[in-house]
């Protein structure tokens, strides 16, 4: 496979799976807000914080509204993770390598695509919000449930899957982070009713609410936490995604379990590791925050070495054209 | 809508031969139309423009500012081509092809051509599509230009009339497999009840042209793209997957060890036929322009040791340029002693003395061509041009005469097209495609251009004009 093809599958991907989890990211402080105590301010900021994006998001709006936030993570085209921009993206990667992927994932990215842009220019209201996050959720798994259904599970698709779930870990480990944001009342809330249903709102953002019960019967803050990083078998947690990610790797390089070829498949083994072999002390210690925090770093550190292992640097070429045009 | 009232005016209309009376073939077509509801007709247009807005299918404008892509304008009547029509048409085309493959090799060999009078040496060597580095070039299979787009023109007599010749990239196959498909989604019942000639196999032949290029039992082709900001990159992409082949951009190729290679995820792979959609003086810096950051440095090496095959062979512009073009009779009659199937067009070369001077009397009454330009760029249209083009014109002509040619207004025919809710003759081109490997295949169907506009004859989709699907009869 080409280079260049397999890194626009990989973006293609990410850019979708992105888009999938700004909803989210979106949908998670709407239930939260809509949740908070009488005389409780709806709390914005710590939402752009989670992003990563803040110092972008300050240049630009100044101040953390609903509007101002929801803005900048779904509509804005100048914030290039924007839901907007995200799709746009993924149509050109996907535009890139047509000839790689199935007419149906085509097709389906492009009416995404259409359907984001048609709702961005006609507006987003407190009504149709839900609907629009909603959508994007369902065409995110609709290109997925595509993608598996019409496209050969070979390299092109492994390259697909690595970009997806990393994507998703990393997003994952950010709408844990939104509970550390969001600022109780009060110290002596932790542990309330009032606790109980904000974590129980984050699990019905990562779509885990069912499968957490299922394991947990009840929520608690530490079992939350340790579904939604260790647990192996549900598609959000971390700890899956990053099982199925080095399957991956190891799929496109040939190589057996337990070795590596190449410093991607090193570094991410490495990490999978840690999560096979940690438990909520490993959070506890230090504090979610700060694990998560240098969890993020260390994936970010493993899509590097993705890059320079597979996907040698390439300026894309935007000259003046050149081909007959007859 | 009425369909009886349908007036051909005084233009040869594709569907009609009278007032309100169908052509035999179209008959069937025009009694479904009548049959449908009030409104029906631009119903099914919008939901044949919605399912082009999803399939993505777009070109791209030069010059336009902003994002490049536009959706491609298209037309649900399509144009319908009789058997013996075709018959002659596809004859015609491979009369045309051999001799204009006969005549390449020749003007890059022993010139056998030039020494015998038949064309000026000069005009030759004042060709920019003449390439000193094709000089006693053996392509592979003896073959030049295997993949052409002739357009025909029919006009008042009824004849078909060769306009152009494209013998360097023709673009545009791909709206003509995009359209069938569009087409079967918007009149299903139709094609139950026509026998249209399939031409969806056109991947199929020519992946067989560009195999039949190598001697390997599984030779390794791709397609080279200037990449997606290029007008035609959804044709590149969409025949490189229906093809089942790379598509792949300069930069994925590097020459290594006297072979073409492409970068992998695994390593390098060697490439043995390059399908490229790259103008000649870009494809390698090292032995055209300098500047090209869309070629491959060191490929004509490659090509001119037999090591890898490109499709079209570098040189074939000399055979569409249109100045050449007034001489393809002529070239058809040196090489086949036959008589051409398919008449030119009258052409008036601005390099003769005697031709100029009537261009420049008459130009209000002319189309005025340069002899390298493609895509309708560089064009004057005599009757509907103003005072002030037609001096600019009148300037650049006697400035670079060699760069000018005229032909008359072409009364081109039409096609009842949908205007709101009724049809009007739009005026057509037929753009047909034409491979030649092991044989000569010519594709039942081709690129029907309409100049939307009402009394446009201007039928490039980058200046106003749509397409309709082209359905060749059996």
């Amino acid at each position: 496979m080409l280079s260049r093809v397999a890194s626009s599958i990989f973006w293609l991907n990410r850019y979708i799976e992105r888009a999938e989890n700004y909803a989210r990211f979106i949908e998670v402080n709407l239930n939260l807000s809509l949740d908070l105590p009488r005389g409780t301010t709806e709390q914005w900021e710590p939402l752009v914080a989670t992003t990563g994006d803040h110092e972008a998001f300050l240049a630009r709006y100044g101040k953390a509204t609903k509007e101002t936030v929801i803005q900048f993570l779904a509509t804005d085209a100048a914030n290039p993770s924007s839901i907007l921009s995200c799709l746009a993206a993924a149509r050109e990667n996907a535009r890139s390598v047509r000839e790689v992927i199935s007419t149906d994932m085509w097709e389906q990215v492009n009416r995404f695509h259409l359907q984001v842009r048609e709702a961005v220019s006609r507006g987003l209201s407190t009504q149709n919000l839900h609907v629009f996050l909603t959508d994007v959720k369902a065409n995110s798994h609709l290109f997925l449930g595509i993608t598996d259904a019409t496209m050969s599970h070979g390299e092109g698709w492994h390259f697909a899957r690595l970009g997806r779930l990393l994507e998703r870990a990393d997003k994952t480990s950010r709408i844990l982070d939104v509970k550390y944001f969001m600022l109780l009342p009060t110290v002596a809330e932790v542990g309330t009713p009032f606790d109980i249903i904000q974590w129980s709102a984050l699990l019905k953002s990562a779509s885990a609410l069912e499968m957490y019960y299922k394991r947990f019967g009840r929520i608690a803050p530490d079992d939350v936490s340790t579904f939604l990083i260790l647990d192996a078998t549900f598609p959000r947690a971390i700890r899956y995604c990053l099982i199925k990610s080095e399957n991956s790797l190891h799929a496109i390089s040939g190589s057996e379990h337990g070795s590596y070829r190449n410093q991607a498949e090193k570094q991410l083994g490495r990490l999978r590791a840690q999560l096979d072999f940690g438990d909520h002390e490993d959070y506890v210690a230090d504090g979610l925050h700060e694990f998560l925090d240098r969890f993020q770093g260390k994936l970010n550190g493993v899509g590097e070495v993705i890059f320079e292992t597979f996907f040698a640097p390439r300026p894309i070429h935007n000259t003046i054209p050149a081909s007959e045009s007859q | 809508m009425k369909f009886s009232q349908y007036d051909p005016g005084q233009f040869y209309d594709e569907l009609y031969e009278g007032t309100g009376q169908p052509r035999p073939g179209s008959k069937l077509l025009l009694r479904k139309f009548a049959s449908l509801p009030e409104g029906e007709l631009k119903k099914r247009q919008q939901a044949a423009e919605r399912v082009i807005l999803n399939m993505g299918m777009t070109f791209g404008v030069y010059g336009s500012n902003d994002g490049h892509e536009q959706i491609f304008p298209f037309d649900i009547v399509p144009r319908i081509v009789e058997p013996p029509d075709w018959t002659h048409i596809e004859s015609g085309l491979r009369q045309r092809l051999r001799a204009l493959n006969l005549f390449i090799d020749d003007v890059y060999h022993e010139q056998k051509i030039l020494k015998d009078g038949v064309i000026p040496s000069e005009l030759i060597y004042s060709s920019k599509g003449f390439l000193n580095a094709c000089w006693g070039l053996k392509p592979p299979r003896g073959i030049w230009c295997h993949i052409a787009g002739i357009d025909l023109v029919r006009i008042g007599d009824g004849r078909y009339y060769v306009l152009e010749d494209n013998m360097r990239c023709p673009s545009g196959v791909a709206y003509v497999l995009e359209a069938r498909q569009v087409m079967k989604r918007t009149f299903p019942e139709l094609f139950d009840a026509y026998r249209v000639r399939p031409v969806d196999d056109y991947p199929s032949h020519l992946q067989d042209t560009l195999r039949y290029l190598s001697d390997l039992p599984d030779p390794t082709v791709v397609m080279l793209t200037p990449g997606m900001f290029n007008s035609a990159y959804y044709e590149h992409s969409l025949l490189a997957q229906k093809m089942g082949v790379e598509l792949v951009e300069a930069n994925d190729l590097a020459v290594i060890d006297g072979y073409v290679h492409m970068r992998t995820t695994k390593g390098s792979q060697r490439v043995d036929v390059i399908y490229r959609r790259i103008n000649d003086n870009y494809l390698d810096p090292l032995a055209f322009r300098p500047d090209s950051t869309l070629g491959v440095p060191g490929l004509m090496d490659v090509y001119q040791k037999g090591r890898v095959a490109l499709v079209n062979a570098p040189g074939t512009g000399v055979a569409d340029d249109k100045a050449i073009y007034a001489y393809v009779p002529k070239i058809i009659n040196y090489y086949l002693a036959e008589e051409p199937i398919l008449p030119n067009v009258q052409t008036y070369l601005c390099s003769e003395r005697q031709d100029r001077a009537y261009v420049l009397e008459h130009l209000d009454q002319l189309v005025v061509k340069a002899t390298n330009e493609a895509g309708g760029y560089g064009m004057l249209i005599g009757p509907q041009s103003s005072k002030q083009e037609r001096d600019e014109y009148a300037t650049r002509i006697e400035a670079d005469p060699r760069n000018y040619i005229a032909q008359p207004t072409l009364a081109l025919s039409r096609v009842p097209t949908l205007v709101d809710d009724h049809l009007e003759g739009r005026h057509v081109d037929l753009r047909p495609y034409v491979l030649y490997g092991r044989e000569i295949y010519v594709l039942p169907g081709g690129m029907t251009r309409v100049a939307l506009r009402k009394g446009s004859l201007v039928v490039n989709s980058s200046q106003g004009g749509g397409n309709k699907d082209t359905w060749v009869l059996s």
